[in-house]
């Protein structure tokens, strides 16, 4: 019973995962202890184990010769360096101007990027046989689902006296972070409203224009941020429609 | 000469996601369960990686990137969908498992070395447990690293490591019952 709370961390020990105090006074235990040695060595084992059985499965030599042919055409990153970035210094200060324009294009362009990906996700998932993979019209069943899928909570708002229903949701990725998907319906018309947190994604600065326009985007969309997380609300749905569910969303959230 | 040699290791994608394409892959199969899913979801992975290359930040743990790009992918793949309907990954915050006596799961492999038992315990664990401890065991990642694979705080990482290593025991205690 002395040993219960040794035990209690014995994986993370052997994970190597405890402070260095920690570990030195555990290893000082586990020498002297013969109940913690013996389950310590035996969990060492099962480590052992799963580490060699886990490397089972090893690709084709077809498939690796075809994933190799087709990232063959490398495209190399520039490299950030103290060298980089004394030049750019140099031409910054020669064309300050020339390099304002290319970042003011390159914003344009990143946000142009986000726009396209969230535009997609919501053409993807409205093209799906199985759109949702939640479905229900009851705020109070599509929240909890999202529970221990997002790393992080939100509030659904109340629908009634509005146009609006809920016809469910689904989890939903923007740059490789995990997020809330929640459909709803308008006079037959579907609007996605997307839900991520602010600080994971990687978003341009402009994106909180009001000003700016995205091109090549057949949607109404509206976007903010708001109680750390970022909002996206995207369909074909008039503009006004469009406001007036995300207007639901602030007031929710505020 | 700096410049040149910051030139020469500037890395590429290439460069940096093929050592990978081995691990990623068995991931994937461990995943999948299937061999043409396994490459699918691989060849899904690099294109979304090749794609996003521009914006991935340098200094950042490229290995979690990766893993992190493979393992959305398949969480909206329909598989995936499946598979982490079967559980909910509740009460998380349970206290690490307490050592066990007695005839254990781990004495069982020392005594019995059986391979087979636990390939069959490590595939029928619920995916959330099947990949928090293949990251561990067999990638030997750090609790940081699987933190940002998995897109979890690292409590999370400890505590459904410990329940993903429980429920492994539990299985193998059954199969040595069976068997």
């Amino acid at each position: 019973m002395v040993c219960e709370s040794w035990k209690a961390k014995l994986d993370t020990y052997l994970d190597g995962e405890l402070p260095s105090e920690e570990m030195r006074a555990f290893d000082v235990h586990v020498h002297n202890c013969p109940s913690c040695s013996a389950d310590a060595l035996t969990r060492v084992q099962m480590k052992r184990s799963i580490q060699a059985v886990g490397k089972r499965f090893t690709p084709s030599a077809a498939f690796r010769k075809r994933m190799q042919q087709r990232i063959e055409a490398k495209p190399r990153r520039s490299s950030f360096g103290f060298a980089w970035m004394m030049a750019t210094a140099v031409i910054a200060i020669l064309a300050a101007v020339g390099l304002t324009a290319t970042y003011n294009e390159r914003e344009g362009v990143h946000t142009e990027r986000v726009y396209s990906e969230v535009a997609d996700l919501h053409v993807t998932t409205l093209a799906s046989s199985s759109p949702v993979d939640v479905i229900s019209t009851d705020r109070h069943t599509v929240k909890p689902w999202f529970q221990g899928k997002i790393p992080f909570a939100f509030d659904l708002p109340e629908l009634q006296n509005s146009e609006f229903s809920l016809l469910g949701g689904r989890m939903a990725y923007l740059d490789q972070t995990p997020g809330a998907h929640l459909i709803y319906d308008v006079r037959k018309h579907h609007i996605s409203v997307f839900v991520f947190q602010e600080r994971s994604l990687r978003l341009p600065t402009r994106l909180n224009e009001n000003s700016f326009a995205p091109k090549n985007v057949a949607f109404n969309m509206e976007t903010w941020s708001q109680g750390g997380l970022r909002y996206f609300v995207i369909g074909d749905a008039s503009a006004s429609d469009i406001a007036s569910l995300a207007k639901l969303f602030k007031a929710d959230a505020s | 000469m700096y410049l040149a040699r910051l030139d020469a290791q500037s890395d590429s994608f290439e460069e940096l996601a093929m050592p990978l394409f081995d691990q990623l892959y068995n991931f994937a199969h461990w995943l999948t369960r299937n061999r043409e899913e396994a490459e699918d979801l691989v060849q899904e992975t690099y294109a979304k990686a090749l794609k996003g290359f521009s914006s991935f930040r340098l200094g950042t743990n490229f290995r979690a990137w990766m893993f992190r790009i493979l393992r959305n992918t398949f969480l909206t793949s329909r598989t995936g969908l499946k598979a982490t309907m079967i559980l909910s990954v509740d009460s998380e915050e349970d206290g690490p498992e307490l050592g066990v006596e007695g005839n254990t799961p781990e004495t069982i492999l020392m005594e019995r070395s059986n391979r087979q038992l636990v390939q069959s315990a490590i595939d029928e664990l619920p995916v959330y447990f099947r990949e928090v401890v293949l990251l561990c065991d067999v990638e030997e990642m750090s609790y940081q690293e699987i933190a940002e694979t998995l897109s979890i705080p690292i409590g999370t990482v400890m505590s459904r490591l410990s329940r993903a290593r429980k429920t492994l025991r539990d299985g193998l205690r059954l199969q040595f019952q069976k068997g």
